[in-house]
């Protein structure tokens, strides 16, 4: 952080006035004048929760996507796929047992074992030709995307939100004062809080693994340098299965959380594919760190924009990826 | 980058008698060519208005879209799969511009005005574009390009003013002339043949010519061309650049074709079908696209019936390309032209082996056939 400071200044200087100023418009109690120009309160806030969920989700799409490309230099297109998959998965679990939990631990066991399928029996015969990868991932894609149509049809699946998770909470923050005096506090559902708790200590989680364990040691090693790490004797081939089995199980626990709080339908999964995509393009190939911060950037953009800007909301999406592309290439995060 | 290096198109030796073969038309003593031209020529006689437009139209519209993305892919390495997203910006603008049912978004310019003006923005918003994925490299191409599609889309979705959200823009007018409506089938397939026919040439022109092969160069190697002092963006952005404009054509030969254009034609699955068309045709050569264009278009009119006369499930026609697709994927890596060779190279090693010759990889460089 230091160092940041120390060789960008201007650069540090703009991003504290920027937090500074998230901080009093999230804390502060609006003037008037304010509220005339930009609209109430309640609706910046509501929104700026709604982007920071909807980043957690994103998150939970795009850390499987970018682990898997990381390691595996397989830009998955059919990511979006596994996502849906396990989303209809989660349903059909929650559906016929009725538990939500259950649902998740299902989804990730499925679309984890559909991930060492996928590489297996497809990615290892053509190791190394990224292009022909990718081109199968596309192919993949379609044909999972007409089998699940064929499955679930083309109806609107929503997975039931638990009991305990019903309803909404009061947050700790003034939205405005009434007449009398009285401030009123900022109600927001409950289930999106926890899921955005969850998706940080999934993300925390695999920060750990990956940087103090031995397994995270070489997966970060096979990031660098595949061949050497598979010429000190690691079973590199054991390494990429466990990865892809990883980064398919959390596109599948990401599919139940978006069928929880949004729905499950055909075009979803290249909905999320998009998404992941443009996060991981923001954010920088191969970082979790990255993801992160892409997919909380992207999320902001989305939910800010369609409440102050609505035509024009994907724009801003398209134009942070542009802004990205055009200064730092490599990702906002990326090491190279 | 294996797909479009595996199968490479092979550059010519400079041999002075090979270069007036470079230098002449392409094709002037291939008799399979020729018969192929007579045949697209007369094609008016033989088939009816519905093979002619659905069939004949279509294919070489998306064939034009395709040979777009085989032009970069082939000879440029940049698999772009924004080629449609193109052609549909250049099937909005004409629509926006010119006349079409929704007068309160049409400009109602006339059509010798307006299709200049989209095939120019068209070609900026591809240059744009390409200049954008230019800054990173291989695979992170495909990613980009997917991307501003997908924005594109989305875009076309939720913005009102411009395009019209979800329902699109509909009845957009065609051009009348010189006493002919050249909506009308006859016209509109020579029209048609006529453009795609150009790029054909063109694209194999460019090919060979020196930008071409500085391309195919950048391709194989950009840092041996960088040192050589070639300029190794300009060359991949002026790729984009002729290529958009391409895709620009066909754009404008599809909103006269459908007379609409909505969200629905720049999906990113209809992105996705143009690299699958361009794939399973080979992009190792312009007539490649085409092919698979007629494949596609066959498959996906006569799947139907074709399924349910099987007694399966007649919806099931993606499966059935995407199932198509992976199978040539997984087994050529030149789409249908490479197994045509492969095929035809057996056939000849085994012809000369018997006669105790082996003359082997002749048959790639010499022209096609």
């Amino acid at each position: 952080m230091t160092r940041f400071v120390e060789r960008h200044p201007a650069w540090a200087l703009v991003v504290m006035i920027v937090i500074a100023v998230a901080l009093w418009l999230i804390f502060a109690v609006w003037p008037q004048g304010l509220e005339d120009a930009v609209g109430r309160k309640r609706v910046f806030l509501n929104a700026l929760f709604n982007g920071i969920t909807l980043g957690g989700l994103y998150f939970l799409v795009a850390s499987g996507f970018t682990l898997i490309f990381g390691l595996m230099r397989n830009v998955n297109l059919a990511h979006g796929s596994l996502y849906l998959f396990g989303g209809y998965v989660g349903y059909a679990i929650s559906a016929s047992t009725g538990s939500w939990v259950l649902s998740f631990i299902i989804a990730f066991i499925l679309t984890a074992l559909v991930g060492v399928l996928l590489q297996v029996l497809v990615f290892r015969r053509m190791e190394g030709q990224d292009l022909r990868q990718t081109m199968v991932t596309i192919g993949l894609s379609i044909v999972f995307a007409d089998l699940m149509l064929w499955a679930c049809g083309g109806d609107f699946y929503q997975i039931q939100t638990p009991n305990w998770l019903i309803g909404p909470v009061e947050l700790p923050l003034v939205t405005a004062i009434k007449s009398s005096g009285e401030p009123v506090y900022l109600r927001y559902p409950l289930v999106r809080l926890v899921i955005f708790a969850a998706s940080v200590v999934i993300g925390v989680a695999m920060w750990l693994a990956l940087n103090r364990t031995r397994i995270g040691m070489i997966i970060r090693a096979g990031v660098d340098d595949r061949d050497i790490l598979a010429a000190t004797g690691v079973r590199i081939q054991l390494v990429f299965v466990v990865v892809f089995a990883l980064g398919a199980g959390l596109a599948g626990i990401a599919g139940v959380v978006g069928g929880t709080f949004q729905s499950l339908s055909p075009g979803e999964d290249i909905r999320f594919l998009l998404a992941s995509l443009v996060v991981v393009i923001v954010g920088g190939m191969g970082s979790i760190p990255g993801a992160a911060l892409g997919a909380l950037i992207i999320g902001l953009a989305e939910q800010l924009g369609s409440v102050y800007i609505p035509t024009y909301a994907i724009v801003v999406t398209f134009l942070i990826m542009v802004l990205v592309l055009a200064i730092r290439p490599q990702g906002l995060l990326a090491r190279r | 980058m294996s797909l479009a290096h595996d199968a490479r198109v092979t550059v010519r030796p400079t041999a002075a008698v090979q270069r007036s073969k470079l230098r002449g038309w392409p094709e002037i003593d291939n008799p399979a060519a020729w018969t192929m031209a007579a045949i697209l020529l007369i094609m008016p006689l033989i088939a009816n208005g519905f093979f002619l437009i659905e069939i004949f139209a279509t294919t070489l519209i998306l064939g034009l879209m395709a040979l777009s993305l085989m032009f970069l892919a082939g000879y440029g390495g940049m698999v772009s799969l924004m080629q449609l997203t193109i052609a549909g910006f250049s099937a909005y603008m004409v629509a926006v511009f010119g006349v079409s049912g929704n007068a309160n978004i049409s400009l109602g310019w006339p059509w010798w005005l307006a299709v200049p003006m989209a095939l120019a923005l068209a070609t900026i918003f591809g240059t744009l574009g390409g200049a954008l994925a230019v800054r990173t490299e291989g695979i992170y191409t495909i990613m980009i390009t997917l991307a501003i599609g997908a924005a594109f889309y989305y875009f076309t979705n939720q913005n009102w003013a411009i395009f019209n959200g979800h329902t699109g823009i509909n009845t957009v007018a065609t051009p009348h002339f010189w006493g002919i409506n050249w909506r009308s089938d006859i016209p509109f397939y020579y029209i048609v043949l006529a453009v795609a026919a150009t790029c054909y040439f063109a694209v194999d022109y460019v090919a060979r010519a020196p930008f071409g092969l500085a391309l195919q160069g950048v391709r194989d190697n950009p840092r041996r061309m960088a040192a050589l002092g070639f300029n190794v963006n300009a060359h991949r952005v002026a790729a984009y650049a002729f290529a958009s404009f391409v895709a620009a054509l066909a754009g404008v030969l599809q909103v006269w074709n459908y007379r609409q254009i909505s969200p629905g034609s720049v999906s990113v699955g209809a992105c996705i079908d143009v690299l699958i068309i361009a794939v399973v045709g080979g992009i190792t050569r312009p007539i490649g696209p085409f092919i698979g264009a007629l494949i596609f278009v066959l498959l996906r009119t006569f799947a139907l019936d074709f399924l349910v006369k099987l007694g399966l499930d007649g919806n099931r026609f993606r499966l059935l390309i995407g199932l198509g697709f992976l199978a040539i994927v997984f087994w050529s890596s030149d789409g249908v032209i490479g197994l045509w060779q492969s095929w035809r190279r057996r056939q000849r090693s085994g012809a000369a082996s018997s006669s105790g010759r082996h003359d082997r990889g002749s048959g790639q460089g010499s022209s096609h056939g």
